[in-house]
């Protein structure tokens, strides 16, 4: 019982980041644009925070945890839109190639990442191993007396304030994309560009404000992964491909920010089975990581074989609009 | 809202240029590379406090200012150069294969295990020619795979093939686990480093001879494939527009899965010259990216196989030499990445200016 409990727990921890990412793809593609570049954003989105808060500590010798996150969270959100940005101008002013952008994106920022990671201590004078205990201390501040509730207190009330975050973040996404007009606006944009410019949608207006947005919800799974998952600190690659497994998710998820929710603890949990499962040897163990991507493929057929008109992606997905071409 | 919307004028105006010269064109892409060069030097001197000029020469040692890193960076841009080279007829095609990375590390792998296992056994020439065609049988088989999901149900091949990019690297961990050595290093380390089996050898007294040599033939077969055969032809009709190409008369199936065969079986091969021809081992960062950073490449480059020498050769020129900037100043070699994203950003931003033209509209007021 308790080592089910530690496993949905840590399958939930692994999921928040993949969440956000993949919350913010959905946004993005549901405006029509395929941003590979996301995995790249979550590394920016991570160590831009870990940075802020880093220099914040540094300088206010005595820092306060509150501010530090709110310098941080900040600081993250601003540098990972600041790559949702370099996307959109060339994807959608530009009209340079999707795929093409966003992977140099990708390249861009885990390099950015680890460059970053990788050189802040002796960028900011040699201090030797970063951390940012004060400030990751608030992140992973739980409330207080309901994360004693046996049980369900460590199953729904142990994370700090990024993981609920993520699930408003999704559950919002749904209903705006659902229920209100701009979402209504946002998602004909992705069916159909021209259709969506004549019925007097300022299509690259909702493009940018889209992307960018997306950017930097998913950069927020960078922060979640640096901040709450890891204490504070950065390794090299150490934030790995759980990138790309948001993209994956978009598709396990079919585009409803809702299914994401669920979807992300399910990838979080056959992520790290294979820890859990009795009788497994190194060699199976790896076979057992294979499970996450095998799975979307999976989805990926079945949907497309199954040919479901709301299962599918947006029609114009990454393709560049051009008003004088239609 | 309504008095904004009648009195908006577009402060520039967008249109396709009908043609441009290739000077023209050519000194836009210059003007981009210059630019981007610049912004580079800024991040550099911006991070490490450094006179630029310095930097940049720094660059240019890092990257041909011995021998050894001369040799190093011809070896790179090789590499990369068979990688864009085997994207393309896919590309051409329309067919977004992201799947490089999987299909080189797929030929990297079964080119290790005939190291391994084949090492002992055969003539060094024989295992090679047995390497060549195994790597290429593992990417064409990788490749295959989503092509027939493509042509037959129509599935994203974008995301598909980003998923076997990770599979690959799952299974390429798995035979790590068989294949450790030393035991618990969790590494293959150098594969017959004692006798060199399988390893690629001299030729004409140069270490890299039969790379250049490998590379640049499958360059121009790809290159004459492409441009004088039938299938070439019927890869290019696919491209742009499969109901054109089935008016015609072509088997839109077939070709795409024909074609995704090549482009696969040409990564699996660049596979080989990485593992048997290069590092001599095999880990998840055998691709190391380059599957991607081909796919620019190759997209810079309008899939022109001349253009694609030159611009792989640029890239990993500044890699090789942001990497030694790095290690000067006891960074991050991370720094490369940064310094190749920027670079690609502003040739890709460039190119606009190619296919486009701008037309300032000038200020007048309106009289009423």
């Amino acid at each position: 019982m308790s080592m089910l409990l530690t496993f949905l727990q840590n399958a939930i921890g692994q999921g928040i980041s993949i969440l956000f990412g993949a919350s913010g793809e959905i946004l993005t593609e549901k405006s029509g644009n395929l941003n590979l570049g996301i995995p790249g954003i979550m590394y920016m989105g991570g160590i831009a925070g870990l940075m802020a808060a880093f220099f914040y500590e540094k300088v206010s010798g005595n820092p306060n945890a509150f501010v530090g996150l709110v310098i941080s969270l900040l600081a993250s959100l601003l540098v990972s839109a600041f790559g949702g940005l370099i996307y959109s101008v060339l994807t959608i002013s530009l009209r340079a190639n999707q795929n093409v952008v966003g992977l140099a994106l990708t390249t861009f920022g885990v390099g950015f990442g680890n460059f970053f990671g990788g050189s802040i201590s002796k960028l900011a004078g040699g201090v030797g191993q970063i951390s940012v205990k004060t400030t990751a201390s608030a992140y992973r501040a739980v409330l207080p007396g309901l994360s004693n509730i046996p049980v369900v207190g460590k199953l729904l009330f142990s994370y700090g304030f990024l993981t609920y975050l993520s699930i408003v973040t999704a559950i919002f996404l749904t209903y705006f994309l659902k229920h209100t007009r701009k979402g209504l606006n946002l998602r004909s944009i992705g069916e159909d560009p021209s259709t969506a410019d004549a019925a007097g949608i300022h299509v690259s207006r909702y493009k940018y404000i889209a992307t960018i947005s997306g950017a930097a919800i998913a950069g927020l799974g960078g922060l979640y992964f640096v901040m709450e998952y890891l204490g504070g600190t950065w390794t090299n690659n150490g934030f790995g491909d759980r990138g790309w497994l948001a993209i994956a998710l978009v598709i396990l998820a079919l585009w409803k920010p809702v299914n994401a929710i669920w979807g992300s603890f399910l990838f979080g949990g056959l992520y790290i089975l294979y820890i859990y499962m009795p009788g497994l040897n190194r060699a199976t163990q790896e076979l057992c990581k294979m499970l996450p991507y095998v799975v979307t493929i999976i989805v990926l057929i079945f949907t497309s074989k199954r040919n479901k008109h709301e299962n599918q992606p947006p029609a114009s997905l990454g393709q560049a609009y051009f008003r004088e071409e239609r | 809202m309504s008095k904004d919307a009648v009195n908006k004028e577009l402060f520039v105006r967008v249109s396709k240029r009908d043609s441009i010269s290739q000077k023209k064109a050519w000194g836009i892409r210059f003007a981009g590379i210059a630019l981007s060069l610049i912004v580079c030097a800024l991040v550099i001197v911006a991070i490490v406090n450094e006179n630029p000029i310095r930097v940049y020469m720094g660059i240019i040692n890092g990257a041909i200012g011995a021998k050894r890193r001369f040799w190093v960076t011809i070896r790179e841009a090789l590499t990369l150069l068979i990688i864009a080279v085997g994207l393309t007829p896919a590309f051409k095609m329309k067919f977004w294969n992201i799947g490089a990375e999987g299909q080189i590390l797929m030929g990297g792998t079964v080119t290790a295990a005939m190291m391994i296992y084949f090492g002992d056994v055969m003539p060094n020439w024989l295992l090679l020619i047995v390497i060549f065609i195994a790597s290429s049988l593992a990417g064409l088989l990788w490749g295959l795979l989503p092509a027939v999901f493509k042509a037959y149900y129509n599935t994203n091949e974008t995301l598909f093939t980003l998923m076997l990019n990770y599979v690959a690297m799952q299974i390429v961990t798995f035979c790590i686990v068989f294949w450790e050595n030393p035991t618990g290093s969790n590494t293959v380390g150098i594969i017959n480093g004692a006798t060199a089996k399988g390893w690629f050898s001299k030729i004409f007294g140069l270490q890299y001879g039969l790379n250049i040599i490998v590379v640049l033939a499958v360059t121009l077969i790809v290159f004459l494939y492409m441009k004088h055969s039938k299938q070439g032809y019927e890869i290019a009709v696919v491209g742009e527009s499969q109901n054109t190409a089935r008016y015609a008369g072509i088997n839109v199936k077939k070709v795409i899965i024909r074609t995704m065969m090549i482009s696969g079986a040409v990564c699996g091969l660049a596979g080989s010259i990485i593992v048997s021809g290069a590092s001599h081992t095999i880990s998840t960062s055998t691709a190391g990216g380059r599957g991607f950073t081909a796919i620019i490449v190759a997209w810079m480059s309008k899939f022109n196989p001349l253009a694609m020498i030159g611009v792989s050769l640029f890239l990993v020129f500044m890699q090789q030499g942001s990497i030694q900037i790095a290690s000067q100043y006891g960074l991050n070699t991370n720094a490369s990445d940064i310094i190749t994203g920027i670079l690609i950003f502003f040739l890709i931003g460039s190119e606009f200016f190619i296919s486009y033209k701008l037309d300032f509209r000038k200020k007048s007021k309106e009289v009423k």
